[in-house]
């Protein structure tokens, strides 16, 4: 069942990519073939792919429980997160906030969490930034 | 003679210190990535490349230090496989088959040895085998026009499944996906934007790194959120090592087994679509055989941890022979390692010998070193190496995760490539689930450009007649095994799969 549905949102795909490859503006200075036949075959083939995967589907993959599920939802949160505050908060905070949730989300305990955090944070920071003198994102306190 | 020469000036391009320092810290950091269950070569040489990038080092430093990282995990993969019976990477799978029986029977420290000097001979003599087959390859490829070369990508695209691949409309269906982000971006022969959706960020297209490093490494830390999957797999387990020298005798009973499984290794690393766990697996299964007489295979005969390692280490080389030669990987891997190559804004191909060549010998005089290298390390300090089994996935995913989003914001400084990543990241794990493999989509990024331009000139060039693309008989030839390549698999491909399927059963489709 999964795999159908899974075909089916490639067909969609595929036709959206179509649609969205002859809406190109052609320049004025074109080549014989243009901008618009090599997406129009990616979309043909794509779209023969995910049919085929609709009718001759594959066992259902095991999908985790809704805990889990929830569980990856947050980490995605958590890296968006993360990557729109490391201008704002500067590496090291953002980080250490960062590989605090991961840890602890793995299974360590709160307090030793925090520690890892901080610890990979810094230890990050000096590998990168003091010894090979990669430029990382500067908040208010300068790291 | 010319290439004896050309070896000799690549020895002298490697032996500067600051190259050897990269291939030592390569062979290192590969060897701890290899044997680290969950880290393999592609996601180890994918989260060091944004960093070879940032850090400013020349086009051969690059490859040195990321060559080493590939040929170093392919060593250090069977220490886990040995150790606890779980292959640190998936070339190692077969490697498990005899070497945890030997480890239960008291000589860990034989196996590992013993793996460790056959994962020498392999990839020594891989590296011959590149000298010798590249240039050969490369005189080939010269004879190819824009026609040709489309068909040569049809080809990798088409045989990238290749017989392991579970399902060709998955493997087709990832190749496609990739293809169609390359097409996102500004076109680069008339100028008009495609797919940008009249986003900014979007005109220079997407970054293969990006892309790249959030498929294979951050979807890697959702895998083990997934299962939740903190504490190491070596916890609560002893670790004995016991006596590191194997016998003569031994050795000698393998010697014949390392030879044979490095050559057949080496072809299925030449081989597109065929690659390093192949290799292993055909060269495993072969030996069993050839010489298993007294059904002692899977209960601890040396040669059945000889074989494969022989085999995985030979088929990484061999898998360096059509990056380099034809500039189409045939490997996961390899096409991370292209991917390198085109950061640097070097093409890779027939060109890059002439172009070049510094880089080509620098790297394979580099491999050479690499090798003896791992195998110092590799034997004397493994001590050292499964202590860094003990370090729990709770410590080391986040760790793997930070170090991703550290490489790529150093590249560009840009929030809006991290959320990409991030997206790339949850478009891996669905992936994967779906057992959809996740080396084509990445080979369609890095080389969908080059494909469309090379369709373009080709029919251009005939004024619109697109017939010119079967025009010539080296065309018809590639066509022709693309089309045989695609479809052999769903005939045969059922029989290997079960096979390697008994031999192990593995989660994901990052495969090498």
């Amino acid at each position: 069942m999964s795999d159908r549905i899974f075909g089916a949102v490639g067909l969609f795909i595929a036709i959206l990519f179509a649609w969205s490859a002859t809406q190109i503006q052609e320049s004025f200075l074109s080549d014989a073939v243009g901008p618009k036949a090599f997406p129009i075959i990616i979309a043909t083939i794509l779209g023969l792919a995910s049919g085929a995967i609709m009718l001759r589907p594959d066992p259902n993959p095991t999908w985790p429980a809704l805990g889990r599920l929830t569980e990856i939802l947050a980490a995605i949160v958590v890296m968006l997160l993360y990557a729109q505050l490391l201008p704002e908060l500067g590496f090291v905070t953002a980080t250490a906030l960062a590989s605090a949730y991961l840890t602890w989300r793995l299974g360590s305990g709160p307090l030793q969490s925090v520690i890892i955090g901080i610890c990979t944070s810094i230890g990050i920071y000096t590998v990168f930034h003091l010894v090979l003198g990669l430029s990382l994102a500067r908040g208010p306190f300068g790291f | 003679m010319d290439m004896l020469s050309s070896l000799g000036d690549g020895f002298a391009i490697a032996l500067t210190w600051q190259n050897i320092g990269l291939a030592l810290l390569g062979c290192f950091l590969g060897t701890i990535m290899g044997a680290l269950p969950g880290l393999g070569p592609s996601n180890g040489v994918a989260i060091l490349i944004p960093l070879a990038f940032t850090l400013g080092l020349g086009p051969t430093a690059s490859l040195i230090l990321l060559t080493s990282v590939y040929y170093g995990a392919m060593y250090g993969g069977r220490i886990s496989s040995i150790l606890l019976n779980i292959p640190g990477d998936e070339p190692a799978m077969m490697t498990c088959l005899d070497g945890y029986p030997m480890a239960q029977q008291g000589r860990a420290g034989e196996a590992l040895t013993l793996s460790g000097i056959a994962s020498f001979v392999g990839a020594f003599f891989a590296t011959w085998g590149l000298i010798l087959l590249a240039p050969q390859l490369v005189k080939v490829a010269l004879l190819f026009g824009p026609a040709e070369y489309f068909a040569l990508f049809a080809l990798a695209f088409a045989t990238l499944g290749g017989v392991s691949s579970t399902n060709q409309a998955k493997s087709a269906f990832a190749a496609m996906l990739g293809l169609g982000l390359a097409m996102i971006g500004v076109d680069t022969q008339t100028g008009v934007p495609r797919f940008t959706y009249g986003e900014v960020h979007l005109y220079d297209g997407i970054d293969f790194l990006v892309a790249i490093v959030g498929l294979f490494a951050l979807s890697e830390v959702f895998i083990f959120l997934e299962h939740r999957h903190g504490s190491a797999d070596a916890a609560g387990k002893k670790i004995v090592v016991g006596r590191l020298t194997p016998s003569w005798s031994v050795l000698k009973k393998c010697t014949p087994t390392m030879l044979r499984s490095t050559v057949l290794g080496f072809l299925a690393g030449v081989l597109p679509g065929a690659g390093a766990s192949l290799g292993s697996f055909i060269a495993y299964s072969m030996e069993k055989k050839l010489v298993d007489r007294d059904g002692t295979f899977g209960k601890g005969d040396p040669r059945g941890v000889a074989a494969p390692e022989a085999g995985n280490n030979a088929a990484a080389g061999g898998a360096l022979v059509p990056m380099l030669a034809l500039g189409v990987p045939g490997s996961g891997t390899t096409a991370v390692l292209l991917a390198v190559l085109l950061a640097l804004n070097i093409t890779p191909g027939p060109l890059l010998f002439q172009n070049n060549p510094d880089v080509v010998w620098g790297l394979i005089a580099a491999l050479f070193i690499a090798n003896f290298m791992l195998l110092a390390m590799n034997i004397p300090m493994v001590g050292l190496f499964t202590r860094v089994l003990m370090v729990p996935p709770r410590i080391l995913m986040p760790v793997v995760a930070m170090v991703s989003f550290v490489g790529i914001y150093g590249i560009s400084g840009s929030s809006f490539d991290l959320m990409v990543m991030v997206g790339f990241g949850v478009l891996g794990w669905v992936l994967r689930k779906f057992d959809v493999p996740l080396v084509p989509v990445i080979l369609g990024t890095l080389l969908g450009n080059q494909m469309e331009n090379n369709l373009r000139r080709a029919v251009t060039i005939s004024n619109g007649d697109w017939t010119t693309l079967v025009d010539s008989a080296l065309s018809i030839g590639l066509w022709t095994v693309a089309v045989v390549g695609f479809l052999l698999p769903i005939f045969v491909g059922g029989m290997v799969r079960r096979r390697m399927r008994r031999a192990g059963d593995e989660e994901g489709s990052i495969r090498d």
